[in-house]
């Protein structure tokens, strides 16, 4: 495995601010683990990584996070970009008190437990793994940027370095380009929040602003598209 | 006078760049270490992948006397646009657009290399992609935001 941070204030944010004492049930309903994982120690054996320009979710073409890529041993791609397990039921959560309904956080597990158990299936088999994608279909599934795509990943970019040079106001004008011709990204879109107020670094910025974008999806948008995968449960939607 | 490039991994500042409306001078001597792209006799070179410079496009691209070549030129043939900050001497180039010539790895048949990348660690060591061949990697993606 190998963790990626996409986060322009480096280490930092997440070296020195997250440091869960004890994970709430919050956490727990979100990402769609099981209690018993708390148990473990959160020492990684895994190469842990910090791409402060999102270099690899540029080359990638990610837009959120969490958001993983398969690769086999000669180094090419099972299955291009896609959510890690996760999915929208964090959408309908209180917001007072950060509590998803039962049955959301269910179904967010379901979807976590499923792509899981594809992982290690295809540890387990390689190619011979059904969740292992032909190259036809790696291809299918991927796309080249457009015009505005990449112009907009290239003023993220600037904006990044800009601001990091301690022209946040200069930067902030790029990181608005880039959220204007990618509006999509959330990465873009949380980044710059994250950039534009220091004081949320290492923070999950869910400000005013980023409830109104994810509010703006409306109820057929999807905040994480739906893994097209075997067995992956529908996406959450409430009764 | 230096400007700042920012290209794919590269972030470079490089001195004797100079900038002219479109057009990006680099010095060739900079030129592997702020791009990531070197000249060689077969054209512009990256790694295994090399794009030759069109013979009509020659002159344009590439001042031999001075030694420096036009990255932006070059990098708009490639199909990846620019966005220049006049104001901070900044240039940032984004990926080849899909289906304007480049390097589009998702073209073609057979299996789909993916892309390289070298990263550090929280303790500053870098790591590169390659160096994991031979295993699978489950590259996942996650933000402290």
């Amino acid at each position: 495995m190998l963790a990626v941070a996409f986060d322009s204030a480096g280490s930092a944010a997440v070296k020195d601010y997250i440091r869960p004492a004890e994970l709430s049930q919050f956490m727990f309903d979100f990402m769609g683990w099981d209690r018993s994982l708390s148990a473990h120690a959160a020492a990684p054996t895994y190469p842990c990584l910090i791409d402060e320009r999102h270099v690899v979710g540029e080359l990638y073409n990610m837009i959120n996070v969490p958001t993983a890529v398969w690769i086999d041993e000669q180094g090419s791609i099972v299955r291009p970009a896609e959510p890690a397990g996760a999915s929208d039921g964090f959408r309908f959560m209180d917001r007072q008190t950060f509590e998803i309904p039962r049955d959301a956080a269910e179904a967010g597990k379901r979807t976590k437990t499923t792509y899981v158990e594809a992982l290690c299936d295809w540890i387990e088999k390689g190619e011979k793994s059904r969740h292992a994608l032909a190259p036809e279909e790696v291809r299918r599934r991927m796309r080249g940027l457009s015009w505005n795509e990449s112009i907009a990943a290239a003023s993220f970019r600037l904006g990044v370095w800009l601001t990091k040079q301690g022209h946040a106001e200069a930067g902030q004008k790029y990181l608005d380009d880039a959220v204007r011709l990618r509006p999509e990204s959330w990465s873009f879109r949380r980044q710059r929040i994250v950039l534009a107020d220091p004081a949320l670094t290492g923070q999950f910025a869910a400000t005013p602003e980023y409830w109104e974008a994810v509010q703006a999806l409306g109820e057929e948008g999807q905040y994480y598209p739906q893994i097209a995968m075997e067995g992956m449960p529908p996406p959450y939607r409430p009764k | 006078m230096a400007q700042t490039i920012l290209s794919g991994n590269q972030e470079a500042t490089v001195d004797g760049a100079w900038a002219e409306g479109d057009h990006l001078w680099v010095p060739l001597v900079e030129l592997r270490r702020s791009t990531g792209w070197k000249l060689e006799s077969q054209g512009l070179c990256q790694g295994d992948d090399c794009v030759p410079i069109p013979s009509d496009r020659r002159r344009d691209w590439l001042d031999e006397q001075r030694g420096q070549l036009d990255f932006a030129a070059f990098s708009a043939h490639l199909g990846g646009p620019a966005v220049r900050d006049v104001g901070h001497d900044a240039w940032s180039f984004g990926p080849a657009v899909s289906g304007r010539g480049g390097l589009e790895r998702s073209q073609g048949s057979g299996p789909v290399p993916a892309p390289e990348f070298s990263l550090p660690d929280l303790d500053g060591k870098l790591h590169s992609l390659s160096a994991y061949r031979g295993r699978k990697v489950f590259l996942f993606c996650w933000a402290s935001w």
